[in-house]
């Protein structure tokens, strides 16, 4: 570990930075992190246990396998059962739960080709290794995955790989905030921005969230120290009156983001509506691949369409993610709800706040 | 080229004989196993502990060991856990259609190295070769029986409030290992698996220390598992300090890169001792001064405030569950 890592865990500026958050609070102080990582170190951490109750941190639409629609599992699981088709994945969406509760994990033990990678390139080689197969990715995630998957495609297409296809469900953040904070129940008085996601797009995109609607938001780091040095400044903001959108994680995010990262996202893809779980369909919310690299896109390539699905009965993801309950709150939660029986996503995946309430809190 | 493994081997005619004779005695062979009986005659007395495993690890060889000496210290460590020497094990195989004879040769001596180290005779085995794709290269199941020294031995359902938690070593060595050479990732530094024999160690903690209530070995599920399942045997509550859990460097940073937690990754060579506390020194100065736990720690002590689970305190002093797993771990996606 080197020494700013070091100092970003250390225990003693920990607590004084809780000792300031303390003094300084006025009032209940209800904040979202948009992002399923900050809600797993909020708890792995202990920061959770160490905020004084009138902090309420609620978990956002930020995990990338928690906001996967039911129909686009649907989608995954048509996918697996073709004969000609391996799927490749990341790992996190084995067992995120589709129609009828079935999972990647249930298709691939009753037959189904399909591999676990670690990287979009591991896909373009599974793709080489079976030139009589198509090799179909999903891809799943934000703007963080998105300009690697991109790649991938470019280099596919450069190698001459045309078997390898990407079925692109990735998704975009500042979109589904918009429609978050347009919401008139918002229940939510600040914004801890997703660090990895504004390493790629920068701070503009949610200039909006204190210019237009008078929300303070931080861009924050996955340390202790970065989470608390948040929290302290939404304090700082409400109490003088103020919102603005700051960067509290300069080591990595430059406030106009990573133009390389964006330029090559953007030329293989381009912005459509996307399906957010327990939300809806939301206008320009998600990457679809363009006409350009159509013999990459699944969708175009194998006509694959999204089955109807019903909604889940009584699961209480879209309130989730929305900010409108806490995870504890739902009342499947612990009961119907569990990691060995998921109702929704947000129970199994390693970033779904439900997941985190029933593993870390005590 | 090497020899291919035929299925012949597995017929129980003289293929099956040329493989018992040119390898397998060769590399187990001793007084009971030479005798070639049905079954082995074993003079034991007094209460026992026994033990059966199955090895079916990707790949057979990885830094630190292979899965034939994996086999032997798996099966020998779960006998010694309960307070036992473990004395004789048996050998179990089921081969696949075109394995190596090397790749086997290699095992099979591996095997037999492992067991005389820990000092155990393997005194009866069974050979299956099945068709080429019917199981993976190579399947060892072993099983294990020792005689039990102290009485009563440890025992997961032994802790009580007051004890120390005590592990022997740093955390997920074997687990990061297997899964990086699997998935063919390197990381700055390089990592090993800890598997090792840790009965003679145990034998001599006991001697000194009858009084321990608990040992564990936590290998599959880690640390967080067996902690947890302690937890619920014992209906108490493991409180540990990460602080004070060693992890190597090298294991940490391999687990930040892929999104792993090093508590629920698999140990192969060591072990959780829970004692009462005033014991607790004694225990590590004796673990230290084993070069197979030198890096002995007291991690933590049993409370009584939430039954049935491990409290973990994070190094900034917070306080959260550390639960069980559901499944296994998996590399996550951002
Ligand atoms: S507890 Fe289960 S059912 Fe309720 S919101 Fe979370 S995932 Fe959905």
């Amino acid at each position: 570990m080197n020494s700013l890592e070091q100092k970003l865990k250390d225990p003693k500026l920990c607590r004084s930075i809780v000792g300031r958050i303390n003094e300084e609070l006025d009032g209940e102080l209800r904040f979202m992190e948009v992002c399923g990582t900050h809600t797993v170190s909020i708890f792995q951490s202990g920061v959770r246990s160490l905020l004084p109750d009138g902090i309420i941190h609620l978990s956002g639409p930020g995990c990338p396998v928690c906001v996967t629609h039911e129909r686009e599992v649907a989608a995954f699981l048509d996918l697996a059962e073709r004969k000609d088709v391996i799927v490749a994945t990341f790992g996190d969406l084995m067992r995120v739960p589709g129609p009828n509760k079935r999972n990647l994990k249930a298709a691939q033990a009753e037959g189904a080709r399909i591999k676990v990678v670690y990287s979009p390139f591991d896909a373009v080689n599974l793709a080489k290794e079976h030139p009589g197969d198509k090799v179909v990715f999903l891809g799943v995630g934000f703007e963080t995955t998105a300009p690697t998957i991109a790649a991938t495609i470019k280099i596919a297409q450069e190698a001459g790989v045309n078997n390898f296809l990407v079925l692109s469900f990735h998704k975009l953040v500042p979109p589904v905030m918009k429609v978050l904070v347009e919401d008139p129940e918002l229940a939510v008085n600040a914004f801890m921005l997703p660090g990895h996601v504004c390493m790629v797009s920068g701070l503009e995109p949610y200039r909006f969230l204190a210019d237009k609607h008078g929300i303070p938001a931080v861009v924050t780091g996955f340390e202790p120290v970065d989470i608390l040095r948040s929290i302290l400044t939404f304090i700082r903001m409400r109490n003088k009156g103020e919102a603005a959108v700051t960067n509290g994680y300069v080591r990595a995010v430059a406030d106009g983001g990573n133009p390389k990262a964006q330029a090559i996202m953007n030329e293989v893809f381009e912005p459509c509506d996307a399906l957010f779980r327990g939300m809806g369909s939301i206008p320009a919310a998600g990457l679809g691949i363009r006409e350009a690299y159509g013999d990459f896109d699944a969708i175009r390539a194998l006509g694959l369409t999204l089955p109807d699905v019903p909604p889940l009965a009584g699961c209480k993801c879209g309130d989730v993610l929305r900010g409108k309950i806490r995870p504890d709150e739902c009342p499947l939660f612990k009961k119907v709800c569990t990691p060995a029986n998921p109702v929704g996503p947000c129970m199994v995946s390693t970033e779904g706040s439900c997941a985190a309430y029933y593993k870390y809190q005590i | 080229m090497s020899q291919k493994l035929l299925l012949d081997y597995g017929s129980g005619g003289k293929a099956s004989q040329r493989l018992i004779s040119g390898m397998f005695l060769k590399y187990l062979g001793n007084d009971r196993l030479n005798r070639l009986d049905d079954a082995a005659f074993l003079e034991l007395s007094g209460p026992i502990s026994m033990s059966t495993d199955t090895f079916t690890v990707d790949p057979l060889f990885f830094p630190g060991g292979d899965i034939g000496s994996l086999a032997v210290h798996g099966t020998v460590n779960d006998v010694a856990m309960l307070g036992a020497r473990p004395r004789f094990i048996t050998c179990g195989l089921i081969l696949e259609e075109g394995l190596d004879m090397d790749v086997l040769e290699r095992i099979i001596a591996s095997v037999g190295r492992a067991a005389r180290n820990a000092g155990v005779e393997v005194v009866t085995g069974d050979t299956k070769v099945v068709p080429r794709g019917a199981a993976d290269k190579i399947f060892i199941n072993t099983t294990g029986v020792g005689e039990i020294f102290v009485t009563p031995g440890p025992s997961g359902h032994s802790a009580k409030p007051g004890d120390a938690i005590l592990i022997s070593g740093t955390m997920g060595d074997h687990g990061l290992t297997i899964l990086s050479k699997r998935e063919g990732l390197s990381f700055d530094a390089p990592v090993e698996s800890d598997s090792a024999a840790l009965n003679h160690l145990i034998v001599r903690l006991l001697q000194e220390i009858p009084e321990i209530h608990v040992l564990r070995d936590p290998t599959r599920g880690g640390l967080a598992t067996t902690l947890s399942e302690i937890a619920l045997q014992s209906n108490v509550e493991c409180f540990i300090r990460e602080k004070d859990i060693p992890v190597r460097e090298a294991v940490a940073g391999g687990c930040s890169f892929l999104g792993l937690d090093p508590l629920y990754l698999a140990n192969e060579g060591k072990f959780i001792c829970i004692l009462p506390e005033k014991f607790a020194d004694k225990a590590l100065e004796i673990m230290r001064s084993d070069v197979l736990a030198t890096n002995a720690q007291q991690i933590g002590e049993v409370r009584k405030d939430h039954p049935g689970k491990v409290v973990l305190e994070t190094p900034i002093g917070g306080h959260r569950l550390l639960d069980m797993l559901e499944g296994a771990q998996l590399p996550r996606i951002c």
